[in-house]
């Protein structure tokens, strides 16, 4: 059991991240430039533009609370840790 | 996008990932001797081999407007998470990485570690940390190489660029033998963050069916802007000047990649 959590951890961490809020933004901004694409309404910028608003909110964010992940070490926690 | 860019993309991204790989296995190779992390770093690049014999033409086979939503969408999501940290390293609310201190502190734990062996490994703390790192970090280029490669269905050009980043970086390693400190792994990692970014923006919202205005010539206002919404980002988070040299990550910091 130890083990599929720990997997399951590796891969959220992996691709979800620190801020949780950013992929659930992404995905509800390409749902939205789907739908309104399928209505034949031209969509394209709506995810660039969400792309900004999450990246600042989640910047500000990480800012007020020390950091985001508070690792101000330069280090990620794990030796694969990213950016 | 044409196979310099693809190259020069991949390249950028997986010599960063070879770098922090060769500093773990530097801490390992140097503290505990070199025979069981070499051993950890062959099983590692193995087993990411594997992955990629079998992700690459399973990949390959579905279909480009699916796969370019999904995988645009992921390195979206992986990209705007290099980037938000970017950022926050660049304006100083969060440590510069930095290769010398991360291969001290692994060198440290690795002294102290308790020895052993098991099956043909004489030294499993040495094998185990090798294999872990080169596989953590191997697990970030096969994913880029695998996304870059199969939405241009050009996963051996992306491959390439790939090899060639970790065949120079080990190259080096091996010739200065110590953590490659002096590569601007922080600018890097910002210009990296930018490209995910863009070309994860590109991918997503042509897999939704939308038309960027000017096709494959959006990257090219979607690159730069990119770039400029990051640092305006920097220049806001990092408020008003302080004296010199007392952030990390200021631009009056000698250690200041970006």
């Amino acid at each position: 059991m130890n083990h599929v959590h720990n997997f399951l951890r590796f891969w959220y961490d992996f691709v979800i991240g620190d801020d949780w809020t950013v992929a659930l933004c992404v995905a509800l901004a390409l749902g939205a430039t789907a739908l309104l694409t399928a209505c034949h309404v031209a969509a394209w910028w709506l995810t660039p533009a969400a792309v900004v608003v999450v990246l600042a909110v989640s910047l500000r964010r990480a800012t007020r609370s020390g950091g985001g992940t508070g690792d101000r070490t330069g280090g990620t926690g794990r030796p694969g840790g990213r950016g | 996008m044409n196979a310099t860019v693809l190259v020069l993309s991949v390249f950028l991204a997986c010599a960063v990932e070879a770098v922090e790989a060769l500093t773990i296995v530097l801490a390992a190779g140097t503290t505990r001797g070199w025979r069981s992390p070499l051993i950890g770093t062959g099983a590692a690049l193995a087993v990411l081999a594997v992955v990629v014999g079998a992700l690459g033409p399973a990949v390959g086979r579905v279909p480009l407007q699916p796969l370019r939503l999904v995988v645009g969408a992921l390195l979206l999501v992986f990209g705007l998470q290099w980037l938000r940290k970017a950022i926050l390293r660049a304006a100083g609310h969060k440590a510069l990485h930095d290769e010398d201190r991360i291969y001290r502190e692994r060198a440290a734990a690795a002294r102290t570690a308790g020895g052993g062996g098991r099956a043909f490994v004489p030294d499993w703390y040495g094998f185990t940390m090798a294999f872990k790192g080169v596989l953590l970090e191997g697990l970030e280029v096969v994913f880029i190489v695998i996304t870059f490669g199969a939405v241009q269905g050009r996963i051996g050009l992306a491959a390439l660029g790939a090899a060639a980043a970790v065949l120079l970086v080990t190259a080096v390693g091996l010739l200065v033998r110590a953590p490659l400190a002096r590569v601007p792994e922080n600018t890097l990692k910002f210009a990296v963050g930018v490209l995910l970014t863009a070309f994860g923006l590109f991918w997503s919202v042509e897999g939704t069916g939308a038309r960027w205005p000017g096709s494959d010539l959006a990257l090219l206002a979607l690159v730069p802007g990119t770039l400029a919404v990051a640092l305006v980002c920097v220049t806001a988070l990092r408020g008003p000047r302080e004296p010199a040299g007392t952030r990390p990550g200021s631009p009056d910091d000698p250690g200041a990649g970006s």
